[in-house]
Parts: C-alpha cells; sequence; structure tokens
C-alpha cells in the first residue's frame, strides 16, 4: 500500500491506483467531464487537476492519470486548482451554451458564464472530451469516428464528415457522451447516427427492433458467433 | 587491422582520415538558404568557372550558413580569410584575378564599419563577429556539408573515435555532465541527467532522437545547422546511443526544410559507407543507425511526447507526462530527446574536455547558444555567444543596433511562448534561468527586436494568434482559453477593449499557465503576461484613451496631412488605393477617415513629410 496525503488526511492505497480513484475512495469528491470508466483516460478536460506537493515543489496535474506515490502531499481545494477548474467551466459554458450537464456542474461550483467571453453558436455540446472517439476504438474496435482540425477547429467526427463505412450503428459513442452531443434517434425498423440510416433487427422470438443489422454482422464475424443465434434479442436469449 | 579492440576504432578513423587535413587555399561562398535566396548560386557557379578560365586550381567550398545573412552573399578568400560582401556575379573575374591569384584585397567589397567607414578586412575584424564564440555554429564555414571528407578535415569523428576506444558509456555520461550540457531546445534539462535516466531505464529498445522541429516563427538556427553541418548533429547522436545503450536513432525535422532533409540524407549515407552508423561501428561491437522522420509543420510537434506520436504515425498530440520519457518515451520504450543543437555541442565536449567547456558560460548555463537575431535590427542573421552575454552586447555590439534611427522597445525571446523585455533590461546576462527570471525564456534561441514602431498589444495579439492556430486542441485551457485571450486583444487593438480587461486577461493566463497539459499551452500566456508586466501603459492607453502609442492598431489611428508642409503634388491622392485623399493641385490635400484603410501608402509616397499619424 502507498501511503499519501489529501487535504491533510492520510489516505493509503494501492499502487498503480489513480489519485482520482484514491482521492474519491477517501470521500472527496472531484469534478470529471472526460474520465469515463469504460475507456482509457487522456487528461483532455482538466476539471480533475489537483495540486501536488513533492519536497519543495508543487504542481497542478490531473489526478485522472497521476498514480499514487508515497509521502505526496494533495491539494484538492487550492487556489490554484480552482482557479483551474472556474476557468475550464467558463470556457466551456462559452462554448457549449446549451449543454444542461454543463451548465448543471457551473452552477453546483458557483461558476457564472463570464460575460467578456461571446457565447459559441457552432459547436453543439460537444466538449472534446474524446470518449466516443475512444471507445469506438478501443471497445467496438472499429474506430469509424476520430478527431480532426487542430486548435479551436478541432472537432469530432467520420472521415471527411461523409458516412462512414465502417460504423455499424451500435450507438455507444452515444452512449458515453457526457453532454448528449451525439445524435442518435432509433424510430420503428430505422436508426441514424453519423448521417447514415441503418436498418434494425427485430427479435425473432419478442419482435422487439433491438439492434442494427450491421451490429450483428459485426459481432457474429468477431466472435465466430452464427447470425441466427444474434437475431434474438438480449431479453429472449 | 589492429588486434586490440580498444585501440581499434581509432585506428580506423585515423586510417578513414588521414588523407584529410585542414584546407589552406579555397574560396568559401555561404550556400545557406539565406544567402542562396540573394543569389549566392550563381556567384558560386561564376566562382567555378572564373578559376577554371583563368587555370587557378583552387576548390570552391559551397558552404552552410555563415550567419551574417543581411551581408549575403558571402564570399571569403583563404587562407587570408578575405570578406567580401554582397558579392555578384560581375564581381567575380575581379576576385579571381586579384585575391584569389594574387592575394589583393578589393576595398569596395570589404564590410565598413558602420561608424568610422573604415574597411575591415576579415571576418574576425567584423563587429557582428568580434564578441562571438563560434565553436559549434563557425565550423559551417569550414565545410561543404555534403561532403564527409570536408568533415573529416576539421577532426570530425574524432570524437567518436576517442569515445569508441577510450571511455566506457558511463564516462561519457560523466563527462557530458561536468560539462554542465543543458537541452539548447528550450527546457534547459541537464542532457547528462537524461541520457543517465535512459541508461539506467529498464526495456529494449532504447532511442536515440534528435529534436528538429523547429517553428518558432524568425528562428533558423536548427535549420543552418543541420543544413551546414550535419555531420556535427549526427556525431553526437551516435555518441549519445553509445552512452544510453541505444541502436536506433530518428532525426525529427519538417519538410518544409528540404535542405536540411537533403544534407542529413546525404551524411547519414555517407556515415554509414564509412562504417560510422550501421553494424558494428568503427570495428567495435557497436551498432546504431539512424532514420530521418519528416513533419508536416504541426509547432506542437516539437514537444516531445506529440514528436513520439507522430513519428509513430499518430496525429501530433502530447500527452501527460507523469512518466518521463526516459522511461517511456518512443513506442513506451526508453528515450533520449535532445534538440539538434544539443547533439551538436556534444562531440566538442568530447574533444576539448568538459573543463573547457564549463569554463564558458555562467554557473548554471554552460558553453554558447545560437540565437537568430531578427527584426528591426541592422545586421539580421545568427550568433553563437558565450552563455551569459548580455542582451545589449548581442542587439548593438553584434547587432549592430536600430535601423533607421529609431529607438529600441523591447526584445521577444524564445520564440512565440517566450516574453518581450523591455530597455531597461537588456544589460540582463543571457542564460536559461535569468531568461525565466524575467517572465521569458531561452526557447531554443530565436530573438526578434523590435522598435518604437511596435505596439506591444498588437505584438502580444500576433503571438497570442500564432499559438491560438498552433494549439493541437487536446486540452480545454489551451484550446479554448488561448482563443478567448485572443478575442480579448483583438477588441483592445480594435477599440472595444474594456476596463477590467488586463486582469482578466492575467486571470485567464493563470489558468491557462497551471491548468494546460503541455509545455506549449504552459508557456502560451507569457506573450500576454510580459506585455502586461513590462508595458501596462499600452494597454490603458487602447482601453481608456482608444489610443495606439505606436500608432499600429488599425481602428485607433488615423492618417492625417500637414497642411503647412504639403504642397499639393497630388502624389498621395494618385496611390490612395481607395479615394480618399482629396484636393486641388498645389492646394493642401486632406484624407477622408471614412473611407481611408490606414494602409500606409500615402504617407510612404509623400515626399514632404507631410502625412503623420494620429
Amino acid at each position: 500500500m502507498v501511503n499519501f496525503t489529501v487535504d491533510g488526511k492520510n489516505i493509503s492505497a494501492a499502487e498503480g491506483t489513480m489519485l482520482l480513484e484514491a482521492i474519491r475512495g477517501a470521500g472527496i469528491s472531484i469534478p470529471t467531464l472526460c474520465a469515463h470508466e469504460a475507456v482509457s483516460r487522456s487528461g483532455a478536460c482538466r476539471m480533475c487537476v489537483v495540486e501536488i506537493k513533492k519536497g519543495n515543489r508543487t504542481r497542478i496535474v490531473t489526478s485522472c492519470l497521476y498514480p499514487v506515490e508515497e509521502g505526496l502531499v494533495v491539494n484538492t481545494k487550492s487556489d490554484r486548482v480552482l482557479n483551474v477548474r472556474r476557468l475550464v467551466m467558463e470556457l466551456l459554458l462559452a462554448r457549449c451554451p446549451d449543454s444542461e450537464v454543463i451548465r448543471k456542474m457551473a452552477e453546483e461550483m458557483g461558476v457564472e458564464p463570464q460575460a467578456r467571453f461571446i457565447p459559441d453558436t457552432d459547436k453543439g455540446k460537444c466538449i472534446l472530451c474524446r470518449s466516443c472517439v475512444r471507445v469506438c476504438e478501443e471497445i467496438v474496435g472499429v474506430s469509424a469516428i476520430g478527431l480532426f482540425g487542430r486548435g479551436p477547429q478541432k472537432q469530432v467526427g467520420t472521415p471527411y464528415n461523409e458516412k462512414s463505412d465502417v460504423c455499424i450503428g451500435c450507438g455507444a459513442c452515444a452512449y458515453v457522451c457526457p453532454t448528449g452531443h451525439i445524435e442518435m434517434t432509433s424510430t420503428g425498423d430505422k436508426r441514424q447516427i453519423w448521417g447514415r440510416t441503418f436498418k434494425m433487427q427485430a427479435c425473432a422470438k419478442c419482435g422487439k427492433f433491438f439492434a442494427p443489422i450491421d451490429q450483428l454482422k459485426f459481432i457474429s464475424k468477431k466472435t465466430g458467433a452464427p447470425l441466427e443465434e444474434l437475431k434474438i434479442c438480449p431479453e429472449c436469449r | 587491422m589492429n588486434e586490440n579492440p580498444d585501440t581499434q576504432a581509432r585506428q580506423i578513423i585515423d586510417n578513414l582520415t588521414i588523407y584529410y587535413g585542414p584546407k589552406k587555399k579555397f574560396v568559401a561562398i555561404c550556400a545557406g538558404t539565406g544567402c542562396r535566396a540573394s543569389g549566392s548560386l550563381k556567384v558560386k557557379e561564376a566562382l567555378e568557372a572564373e578559376l577554371k578560365k583563368q587555370n587557378l586550381n583552387v576548390d570552391v567550398l559551397a558552404t552552410g550558413c555563415l550567419g551574417f545573412c543581411e551581408k549575403g552573399p558571402m564570399v571569403v578568400v583563404h587562407p587570408d580569410k578575405y570578406f567580401y560582401q554582397h558579392v555578384k556575379v560581375e564581381d567575380v573575374p575581379e576576385i579571381v584575378s586579384k585575391t584569389v591569384a594574387k592575394g589583393e584585397v578589393i576595398s569596395r567589397l570589404l564590410y565598413r564599419h558602420p561608424e568610422t567607414q573604415k574597411a575591415l578586412f576579415r571576418e574576425e575584424d567584423l563587429p557582428f563577429y568580434k564578441k562571438q564564440l563560434r565553436v559549434v555554429f563557425g565550423k559551417n564555414g569550414m565545410i561543404n556539408p555534403e561532403k564527409i571528407e570536408d568533415y573529416f578535415a576539421i577532426d570530425g569523428y574524432q570524437a567518436l573515435a576517442k569515445v569508441l576506444s577510450e571511455m566506457t558509456p558511463e564516462a561519457v555520461i560523466a563527462e557530458v555532465k561536468k560539462a554542465g550540457l543543458r537541452g539548447r531546445g528550450g527546457g534547459g534539462f541537464p542532457a547528462a541527467v537524461k541520457w543517465e535516466g535512459v541508461r539506467k531505464a529498464h526495456g529494449e529498445p532504447k532511442y536515440v532522437i534528435a529534436n528538429g522541429d523547429e517553428g518558432d516563427p524568425g528562428a533558423y538556427m536548427d535549420r543552418s545547422l543541420m543544413e551546414g553541418n550535419p555531420h556535427s548533429i549526427i556525431e553526437g547522436m551516435i555518441i549519445g546511443a553509445y552512452a544510453v545503450g541505444a541502436h536506433e536513432g530518428y532525426i525529427y525535422v519538417r519538410n518544409e526544410y528540404p535542405m536540411a532533409v537533403k544534407h542529413l540524407s546525404l551524411a547519414i549515407e555517407a556515415a554509414r559507407d564509412n562504417g560510422l552508423l550501421g553494424k558494428n561501428i568503427l570495428g567495435t561491437d557497436f551498432s546504431f543507425d539512424i532514420q530521418i522522420n519528416k513533419g508536416a509543420g504541426a509547432f506542437v510537434c516539437g514537444e516531445s511526447s506529440a514528436l513520439f506520436a507522430s513519428i509513430e504515425g499518430r496525429a501530433g498530440e502530447p500527452r501527460a507526462k507523469y512518466v518521463h520519457a526516459v522511461e517511456r518515451g518512443l513506442y513506451d520504450k526508453p528515450t533520449v530527446l535532445n534538440n539538434v543543437e544539443t547533439w551538436a555541442n556534444v562531440p566538442l565536449i568530447i574533444n576539448k574536455g568538459a573543463d573547457w567547456y564549463a569554463s564558458i558560460g555562467t554557473e548554471g548555463s554552460k558553453g554558447t547558444k545560437i540565437f537568430s537575431l531578427v527584426g528591426k535590427i541592422n545586421n539580421t542573421g545568427l550568433i553563437e555567444v558565450p552563455m551569459g552575454t548580455t542582451l545589449y552586447e548581442i542587439i548593438y555590439d553584434m547587432g549592430g543596433g536600430i535601423p533607421n534611427g529609431r529607438k529600441f522597445k523591447a526584445v521577444q525571446t524564445g520564440g512565440p511562448s517566450g516574453g518581450c523585455i523591455p530597455e531597461r533590461l537588456l544589460d540582463l546576462p543571457v542564460d536559461f534561468d535569468r531568461l525565466t527570471e524575467v517572465g521569458s525564456m531561452m526557447g531554443s534561441g530565436g530573438m526578434i527586436v523590435m522598435d518604437d514602431t511596435s505596439c506591444m498589444v498588437d505584438v502580444a495579439r500576433y503571438f497570442t494568434g500564432f499559438l491560438q492556430e498552433e494549439s493541437c486542441g487536446k486540452c480545454v485551457p489551451c484550446r479554448e482559453g488561448i482563443r478567448r485571450m485572443k478575442a480579448i486583444l483583438d477588441d483592445i487593438c480594435s477599440g472595444k477593449g474594456r476596463e477590467g480587461d488586463v486582469e482578466l486577461l492575467e486571470k485567464i493566463a493563470t489558468g491557462i499557465a497551471d491548468g494546460s497539459l503541455c509545455a506549449l499551452g504552459g508557456s502560451a500566456p507569457n506573450p500576454v503576461l510580459s506585455t502586461i508586466r513590462y508595458f501596462r501603459e499600452e494597454y490603458d492607453a487602447h482601453i481608456r484613451e482608444h489610443r495606439c502609442p505606436a500608432g499600429v492598431c488599425k481602428a485607433l489611428i488615423t492618417y492625417n496631412i500637414d497642411p503647412d508642409k504639403c504642397t499639393g503634388c497630388t502624389l498621395c491622392s494618385k496611390v490612395c488605393p481607395v479615394q480618399a485623399i482629396s484636393g486641388e493641385k498645389k492646394r493642401a490635400h486632406r484624407i477622408d477617415a471614412e473611407k481611408c484603410t490606414r494602409c500606409g501608402a500615402c504617407m510612404e509616397s509623400c515626399k514632404f513629410d507631410a502625412i503623420f499619424v494620429k
């Protein structure tokens, strides 16, 4: 076990644990936006920053990526930490004024929209946390979407914003999206996502439309399970 | 062949280089990118043809950059080392018949001291070169970078032979540590500490990389080193690879530096052909090879983890570096990444010894540093000075001061994310730590000089705009914060600044510096913070008085005609692209501020100084 202090409290955690989990485990809350349990971490949103002290040196690190260290002194509420979090919140409020998740989070933190920032109208609710891109690559394994552009022009999408040949319409990206930016609509035997319309499979037993046919074909190919077996919905299986 | 493995490397290099000694009689012509642009290749061809015509068996050496770019094309005639500036093809027959053949000097081609007008004969007499210590960069003038033989002739690969025949890897690291070599790419991290870390790190293979991703506006010292002396970088890398136990190396260079790519490629090939790269280098059991990786020109790829991602074929985005590159760098393997200039210093340390090296510079920063001196400065070019040289010496003694009798205002060091240093700090000795103390940084060594016609808010706006475009966009503070700062600076420069904007800028800047993922964001606020720190009154003039004191910000200035000076020559009304100037012939004219686009064409055209900016 590794022993360290957080806000003056002694904490111990198994080696290799990230500060975020260790600190939350001790009942101290830390806000996050881009850390999703299903995917690897990128440290993109910077909400989870904490101030660490080693010897005489203090620095700001993202707790989601920093492994616990013996003797580390962690401050989760220093002025520097709160200043970074407030700035991130103000910046995201200006980027995604329509996101309820962001607005609610800001409200909880007592952060008001910065009057000097003109709210964006072209970014939707996307905060570029990249959870969608990671789930598509790491969990689904198709990499139908990615990040493109640089700096303020960066965005998530399919290559060249064209209809993706490899997308299976599984909707994992929409599921992990923290702000509800990714639109997926399923009506009857059709599902629409990323500009494509997928035909849904009706359950061979209950008749409910439960998954895109492309997704079932992909699972069959990947796992070797016969497609016919997969045509029964999980509840009836 | 010598049977003793310890001295075998020495024996082989001696056999390789025995025929090459320092050349005595030759004509060097600068064929660096700057001089090529001013026509040096034509002069070179003319020199070769003329020497043949006059039956003179003298070599013409097309060298890399000689540094004094302002005076190009430059020709240096050895052995007398007469230095000729602004040489044209028409000058060539005389240079050959007089200087090369008879050793006579041609007075009109000599550099003249700007104050005394005295003609100066040799490079070392010129004020530009006099205070320099060109131990790394000066060798450019002695070699054709396309020929390994030329490098052999100036003791090239002697350091490698010494290392392979006399030194253990640990001894090499100890020597570099004792020399006090710090990374020239910006951070100033002690090179030997990195090397030691990689030597001790677990994991194979280990990598050695040279960072040639120079992207600062106005900076070209790394390019000139890669173009002008590629073998010095390669030799340094081989020594580094031996020290840390690496067998694979990369040079990361921008594809928009085609000559650097070409010269490095030729040098790598020649080194392989001579047994200096590849398997069993110089007959020892040490093997190492280098590949070139061409970058696509993203500024952020100079950042170590983004550079690794780029070599690995992924988008150039940095990642959190809580585990250091010495343990997990390229392909998650132990990696030494040093700037090309750092590598070029290594053979020097081995050849001349750590004590010699450590005797140059300041307590915390040893050796020399190459700077590119650009902007409002008389002697544009590249200089190499001992660490600790003052800004004043650099700008006035070497740089020759500010052109057109204008007044110095600030110098920006360290590239786009460096800071602007004001006149009162000109006595600052330039080294890693002192530059950081005053809110700027060494960076890779760019220096942009500004005079009183530069608006410091506009300067901050320019660099913030550059960084906004070059942010990779991964983390929120850098991607969103820099563009919000830029928008506020845009407002201030267009007269829409508000009370409290400066304090808000400072608050955003602090958050970006603290909260960003990598050093690009970490240092991005420097231009804003340093100009607020030293030129706050200019921000206030823009915001409170809607006035741009330097007369730069278009929305805040008007062009006016002094009726007492105007002769009514009508020239200004003819050059005005938007017909904003009216008036009768021989009567004072006037400018319609509504129509005027503030292009300044009228002011440039006026022969009577009648047009002024308010």
